[in-house]
C-alpha cells in the first residue's frame, strides 16, 4: 500500500518537525521512525508538520519517516482497565516491564488493554431490540467490586440485527450487529475514544452531593461535591501527595483514579503495594479493585505528562457514563503545565507569563470543565470529580498555575507550610482554604448529617478565625494578657485544632472517620464551649476549665472513641455536663 | 558499509556550541568527536535541522576555529565502559579515567543517559539505614533506596555531614552484602575534593569509591555528563552486581547553572531566573535513578548535595528538587553561628520515605509518635522565641519557660554531637526522651498515654 510519509527535517527533543505532511491530520496519531515512535501532530505549516513524540528521541535522524495511524491519539475503552497501571498514553507498564525489562525503552510500540483475555458476558439486549447511543446492551464482572457495563458506543443507534449469547469472549469478537438503516455497526466489548474530546452526555446537573472522604477538614470544613472539582495546592513537604492518597483510599466514589503526573516513581509504587492490601470500608475488599492508576513519572517522556491527564480523564468519562460516580485525583497538575511549558519553549511559541504558554489558562479551564454531575446518554445520574494537586514553584500561590487553576475549581485546600513543619496533618489552612459548594451541599448535610451541622461548622469556623486575630496580639503581649473569655477561645481553638482538624493517617480508626462522628466530635466541642464559656462569664478563672481532665480527653477522643460508637458520645456529653454543674455548684455554694 | 565522514568545516562557534552544516546520517543525541590542534574533544548532538547539526562540546571551546577541525559522528550515545574494576578508581567528568590505573577493560558499555525506571518494577524503600547522627536518624530518617538531599549554604559544613554518613551509615550489614560510594563531583572546589578523597582514606572505604570529578575549573559543559556517568556507573553497580551503593552528588547548584549557560546560549525560552523549562524533567532525570529493583537485590541511595544561592530555599534548584526527591535535610547559618554541628534545622527538614521505615520491626515502638512530638514540640519553641523576644523571658507563662528550656536542650544534647559521635537508634530515642521529659505529660499530645508511661522521664 501507498502511504504518505512524512520525512524528518528537525529535532529538537520530544518536538520533531517533518515535510511532506499537508495529507496529516492535525492531533492525528503518527509513529515516528523506524523504531516506530508514538507521536502526535500539533501543527501543520504548509508542507511542515509538527510531532510531540511520546518517546524518548536519541538516535532518531534526519530522513527517517514518519507514518500515520489515521486516527487521534485514542484510548481503548473495555474491561481490564480496573486495578491496572498505565502510562501517560494508556500502555500498561506491566506489559512494558515484560517487554523491555525494569528500565523503560522506547519504541514498545502501541499497547492498551489486554484484547485476548477472555471474559464473562452477560448479554442483555436481543436480536430486533433497538439500540440508542450509550444504552447498557451486557455486563461483564471486572473485578468483585465493579460491574463493567457494556454501552453502545456514541454516536451509534439502530436495530439490533445480531447479539451473542451469554458466554465467554475476547475483546476483539462482535457482540453485537447494530443496524442504523445505513451501514451495520459491528460492536465489540471496546471502544475506542479521542482522548482529547470530552464523551458526550445527555444533560449536565446541578451539584447536589458531597464526595464523602472521611477527612475531618474537608467533610466538615471545606467539601467537595460529587462531580465538583478541587485544588490542593502546597509547596514541597506540605503532604500533597499524602492528601491525595487519603483521597483515593477513601473517598465513597465508586471508582478512582489516580494520575502521578511528573512525581516520584517511588509513590507510584507505594500505590501499587499498598492499595491490594487496602480494605475499603463500604465494601470489605481491597481498594484495588476500584482503583485506576496512569503513571508518567517525573523522568518519564514529558510530552506523554501532557497526555496523561487526558488520557485520565476520558477513562473516567467512560466508567461515568456506565453510571458510577468516579473520582479523579491528578497529582500534580503543575507538572502537566510545566510539561505544556517545555513543550512550548521547543516550539519557540512566545511565551506568556513566566513562560508558560498564553493557552495555559484555557487548557486548565477545559480540563476542569470535564468534571459534572451529569445524566449519561443511558439515562443514569453519575459524576465525575477531579481533584487536582498544585505545585506552586516556592511555594508561592500567586504563581500562574495556581491561580490560573483557582478561577476554574469549586474548592481550594490550601496547605500551609508552617503547620507541615509543626507535623500538623493534614495541613490544610483553614484560613486561606474554601468551599464554593457550601450552599449546594447545604441542604444533603441538613437531611443526611443533622439540622444543625452546618451551623456548628460556621461557629467553629468563627473560633479558628477569632483565634488568629488573637494570636495577632498574643505575639505582641503574651497569652496571660487577654481577658478570660478570649483566653478561653485560644483554649477551643487548639481543641479544633489538635483534637479536630489534625487527622491521624496511621491510625485504624482515625484514618476514615465516618460523618456522624465526625458530628458528634465537633458538638462535643461546641458543647465544651459553651458550658466553659457560661463559667467564665460567672467568674470562674479559666484554669479551673482548662484544667480538667475533661480537656485532655476531648483532645484525645479521636482516638478514645471508636467509629462504631454507641453510647460513647452520649456518655461523654453528659459527663461534660455534669462537670460543669458541679464546678457552677461548687462556686457558687 | 558504513563511510565514516569527516566533516572539516565548522559554521559557527558559540559558547560551549558548534554549528555544522552539510551533516547527512546524523542522529540526535548522539556523540560526536572533534579533532582540534589541542587534542580530541566530545560533543553530543542537541539539535538537528535539515543538514544542519548544533553540537555541544564537552570540553572549552576556546582555541578552537572553524576551519582547522575535523569532526566524526560516532552513531552512538555517549556510553562508558563498566567493569567492577571500577570500585577505587578515579575519573573525569565524562567518564575517563585519571588516576593511574589505566582503561577499563572487558567490561560493558552503558548508555550514561540511562532509562526511566519502570514504576511496575520497582520496590518500594522500607529498610532504615543508621547514620550514627540523632537528627537524621530521629527525625529524618534515611532509607536504602531514598534520595535526601542536603540544602545548604555556602561555607556551611555540608561535606562534613556526608562524610560523616559514608563513615558511619551502616548500608551493608546484612546477608555480608557489598556496598560501594559513587562520588560525583561537579564544579567544586580542590580542597573540597580533596576532602572527599581524605574522608573516604580515614574511613577506610578508598577502595570501594569510584569518582567522577569534574572540579571548579573543568569545562562547564562536562558537569552536565558528570552525575549521569556517576548514576551509570551506581546502576550497573547495584543492578548487574546486587551492590548497595551510596551516591553523592555535589553540587547539584553548579550542575544547574552550567544547564543554564548552555540553555541561553541556544538561545531557549528562560523559565524562572533564566533557568531553562526543563530544569525539573533534568534533574528528575537524575535524581530518579535512585531505588530498588525487582530482580535484584542492589539499591542505590542518594545523598545529593546543594548550595542553596542566598540561602534562599524558594529559589527554583532547591525549590524542583524538593518536589522530586523524597525530603530533604536543610542546614541553618543561624544555628551553625551558635556552634552547633551538624546545623540541621528540622523543621523544614523531612523524609518522605520514614513512615514506611521506621517503628516496631524497623526501628522502635515508640520512634513516630516520639519523632512527631519533637517536631510539634520544637515548632512551638520557635512561637515562644520569638514571643520572648517581644515581650522578655522572665514574662512568659512557666509552661512557655519550659518550651524555651526544652529549645535549648533539644539543641545542645540531642542535635548537636561530634563530627565521630556515632550514636545508635536506641540512644537517639533515648536522648528524645530525655529531652521531652522536660515538658509536662500533659504538653505531649502526639504520644498516646501508654507510650508515654513506658518511657517519660521522673
Amino acid at each position: 500500500m501507498d502511504k504518505i510519509q512524512g520525512i524528518i527535517t528537525y529535532i529538537n527533543g520530544p518536538v520533531i518537525k517533518a515535510k511532506n505532511m499537508e495529507m496529516f491530520k492535525m492531533r492525528e496519531m503518527v509513529t515516528v521512525g523506524e523504531k516506530r515512535l508514538i507521536g502526535e501532530i500539533i501543527s501543520i505549516d504548509g508542507d511542515i508538520g509538527t510531532v510531540q513524540v511520546y518517546e524518548e528521541t536519541t538516535g532518531l535522524k534526519i530522513g527517517e519517516k514518519i507514518n500515520s495511524t489515521g486516527k487521534p491519539l485514542s484510548v481503548k475503552l473495555g474491561p481490564g482497565i480496573i486495578g491496572n497501571i498505565f502510562d501517560g498514553i494508556q500502555r500498561p507498564l506491566n506489559f512494558i516491564y515484560e517487554k523491555s525489562g525494569g528500565f523503560i525503552s522506547e519504541g514498545i510500540g502501541l499497547a492498551s488493554i489486554d484484547l485476548t483475555k477472555k471474559w464473562d458476558v452477560v448479554v442483555l439486549v436481543k436480536e430486533g431490540d433497538i439500540a440508542k447511543e450509550g444504552s447498557l446492551f451486557a455486563t461483564v464482572q471486572e473485578t468483585p467490586l465493579i460491574t463493567h457495563k457494556l454501552m453502545i458506543p456514541p454516536g451509534i443507534s439502530g436495530k439490533i440485527i445480531y447479539a451473542a449469547k451469554n458466554g465467554t469472549y475476547d475483546l476483539e469478537e462482535v457482540l453485537l450487529k447494530v443496524d442504523d438503516g445505513k451501514t451495520v455497526h459491528d460492536i465489540k466489548m471496546y471502544q475506542e475514544w479521542p482522548v482529547r474530546t470530552p464523551r458526550p452526555v445527555k444533560k449536565r446537573m446541578p451539584i447536589e452531593k458531597p464526595l464523602i472522604t472521611g477527612q475531618r477538614v474537608i467533610d466538615t470544613f471545606f467539601p467537595v461535591a460529587k462531580g465538583g472539582t478541587a485544588a490542593i495546592p502546597g509547596g514541597f513537604g506540605t503532604g500533597k501527595t499524602m492528601t491525595q492518597h487519603q483521597l483515593a483510599k477513601w473517598s465513597d466514589a465508586d471508582i478512582i483514579e489516580y494520575i502521578g503526573c511528573g512525581e516520584r516513581g517511588n509513590e507510584m509504587t507505594e500505590v501499587l503495594e499498598d492499595f491490594p492490601k487496602l480494605i475499603d470500608p463500604n465494601s470489605n475488599l481491597p481498594l484495588m479493585n476500584r482503583t485506576i492508576l496512569i503513571a508518567n513519572t517525573s523522568n518519564m517522556p514529558v510530552a506523554a505528562r501532557e497526555a496523561s491527564i487526558y488520557t485520565g480523564i476520558t477513562i473516567a468519562e467512560y466508567f461515568r457514563d456506565m453510571g458510577y460516580n468516579v473520582a479523579i485525583m491528578a497529582d500534580s497538575t503543575s507538572r502537566w503545565a510545566e510539561a505544556l511549558r517545555e513543550i512550548s519553549g521547543r516550539l519557540e511559541e512566545m511565551p506568556a507569563e513566566e513562560g508558560y504558554p498564553a493557552y495555559l489558562p484555557s487548557r486548565l479551564a477545559e480540563f476542569y470543565e470535564r468534571a459534572g454531575y451529569v445524566t449519561t446518554l443511558g439515562n443514569d445520574e453519575a459524576s465525575v470529580t477531579i481533584i487536582g494537586a498544585v505545585s506552586p514553584a516556592g511555594g508561592d500561590f500567586s504563581e500562574p498555575v495556581t491561580q490560573n487553576t483557582k478561577r476554574f475549581v469549586g474548592a481550594f485546600l490550601g496547605l500551609d507550610k508552617k503547620l507541615a513543619y509543626a507535623r500538623h496533618y493534614p495541613a490544610i489552612n483553614w484560613l486561606s482554604s474554601y468551599s464554593g459548594y457550601l450552599a449546594s451541599l447545604n441542604s444533603w448535610y441538613k437531611d443526611n448529617v443533622s439540622e444543625d451541622f452546618m451551623n456548628l461548622r460556621g461557629q467553629m469556623l468563627k473560633v479558628l478565625q477569632e483565634e488568629s486575630k488573637l494570636l495577632e496580639i498574643v505575639k505582641l503581649v503574651g497569652e496571660d494578657v487577654l481577658p478570660d473569655e478570649q483566653r478561653l477561645i485560644l483554649e477551643i481553638a487548639k481543641l479544633i485544632k489538635i483534637g479536630y482538624l489534625q487527622q491521624n493517617a496511621y491510625h485504624k480508626d482515625d484514618t476514615y472517620v465516618p460523618l456522624n462522628k465526625q458530628y458528634r466530635m465537633l458538638r462535643v466541642i461546641k458543647l465544651f464551649y459553651d458550658h466553659a464559656n457560661e463559667t467564665i462569664k460567672k467568674g470562674i478563672p479559666i484554669s479551673k476549665v482548662k484544667s480538667s481532665q475533661l480537656y485532655n480527653d476531648i483532645l484525645k477522643m479521636k482516638y478514645s472513641i471508636p467509629n462504631n460508637y454507641k453510647n460513647e458520645f452520649d456518655d461523654f456529653e453528659n459527663q461534660i455536663s455534669a462537670y460543669f454543674d458541679s464546678l457552677i455548684e461548687a462556686y457558687e455554694g | 558499509m558504513n563511510i565514516i565522514k569527516e566533516y572539516m568545516q565548522l559554521d559557527k562557534i558559540e559558547g560551549p556550541l558548534i554549528v555544522l552544516s552539510g551533516v547527512d546520517n546524523a542522529s540526535y543525541d548522539e556523540i560526536v568527536e572533534i579533532k582540534t590542534n589541542s587534542g580530541i574533544k566530545h560533543g553530543k548532538v542537541v539539535q538537528l535541522h535539515n543538514d544542519k547539526a548544533i553540537v555541544q562540546v564537552f570540553e572549552t571551546t576556546s582555541g578552537m576555529s572553524v576551519r582547522d577541525v575535523s569532526v566524526r559522528f560516532t552513531g552512538s550515545p555517549l556510553e562508558i565502559n563498566l567493569s567492577k574494576d571500577i570500585l577505587g578508581r578515579v575519573f573525569n567528568g565524562i567518564g575517563e579515567p585519571i588516576d593511574d590505573g589505566g582503561e577499563i577493560f572487558g567490561g560493558v558499555k552503558m548508555d550514561v543517559n540511562g532509562r526511566p525506571m519502570n514504576p511496575v518494577a520497582r520496590r518500594y524503600p522500607r529498610n532504615f539505614i543508621q547514620t550514627g547522627i540523632s537528627a537524621i536518624d530521629g527525625l529524618t530518617t534515611l532509607i536504602r533506596g531514598q534520595k535526601l538531599p542536603i540544602f545548604s549554604g555556602n561555607g556551611l559544613p555540608h561535606n562534613q555531614i556526608a562524610a560523616q554518613i559514608v563513615r558511619q551509615a551502616k548500608i551493608s550489614e546484612e546477608e555480608g552484602q557489598d556496598f560501594a560510594v559513587v562520588f560525583a563531583a561537579m564544579g567544586v572546589k580542590h580542597d573540597d575534593a580533596h576532602y572527599f578523597l581524605k574522608a573516604f582514606e580515614e574511613s577506610g572505604v578508598l577502595e570501594r569509591v569510584v569518582m567522577f570529578l569534574n572540579l571548579a575549573d573543568d569545562p562547564v559543559v562536562e558537569r552536565i555528563i558528570t552525575p549521569r556517568c556517576a548514576l551509570t556507573a551506581a546502576e550497573y553497580l547495584a543492578f548487574n552486581h546486587n551492590m548497595h551503593i551510596l551516591v553523592i552528588m555535589t553540587d547539584i547548584t553548579s550542575y544547574c547553572e552550567a544547564l543554564r549557560e548552555i540553555s541561553s546560549s541556544r538561545e531557549e525560552v528562560p523559565g524562572r531566573k533564566g533557568y531553562p523549562g526543563y530544569l525539573y524533567s533534568d534533574l528528575a532525570s537524575l535524581y530518579e535513578r535512585a531505588g530498588m529493583m525487582e530482580d535484584s537485590s542492589g539499591s542505590i541511595t542518594q545523598i545529593p548535595i546543594l548550595t542553596m544561592p542566598n540561602d534562599d530555599i524558594t529559589h527554583p534548584i532547591p525549590d524542583l528538587t524538593g518536589y522530586i526527591t523524597e525530603g530533604q535535610i536543610v542546614l541553618s547559618r543561624e544555628i551553625f553561628q551558635r556552634n552547633i554541628y551538624p546545623p540541621i534545622n528540622i523543621l523544614p527538614s523531612l523524609s518522605r520515605l520514614m513512615k514506611d521505615g521506621i517503628g516496631e520491626g524497623y526501628t522502635r515502638d515508640d520512634h513516630p509518635a516520639v519523632s512527631s512530638q519533637v517536631f510539634s514540640s520544637y515548632s512551638r519553641v520557635q512561637e515562644v522565641i520569638a514571643l520572648s523576644q517581644v515581650i522578655g523571658e522572665d514574662e512568659l507563662s512557666d509552661i512557655d519557660k519550659k518550651y524555651l528550656e526544652f529549645g535549648r536542650a533539644f539543641e545542645e544534647k540531642f542535635l548537636k554531637q561530634d563530627f565521630d559521635e556515632n550514636r545508635s537508634i536506641d540512644e537517639t530515642l533515648e536522648l528524645a526522651w530525655d529531652i521531652l521529659s522536660i515538658l509536662p505529660k500533659s504538653e505531649l499530645d502526639r504520644i498516646d498515654s501508654k507510650t508515654i508511661d513506658a518511657h517519660y522521664r521522673g
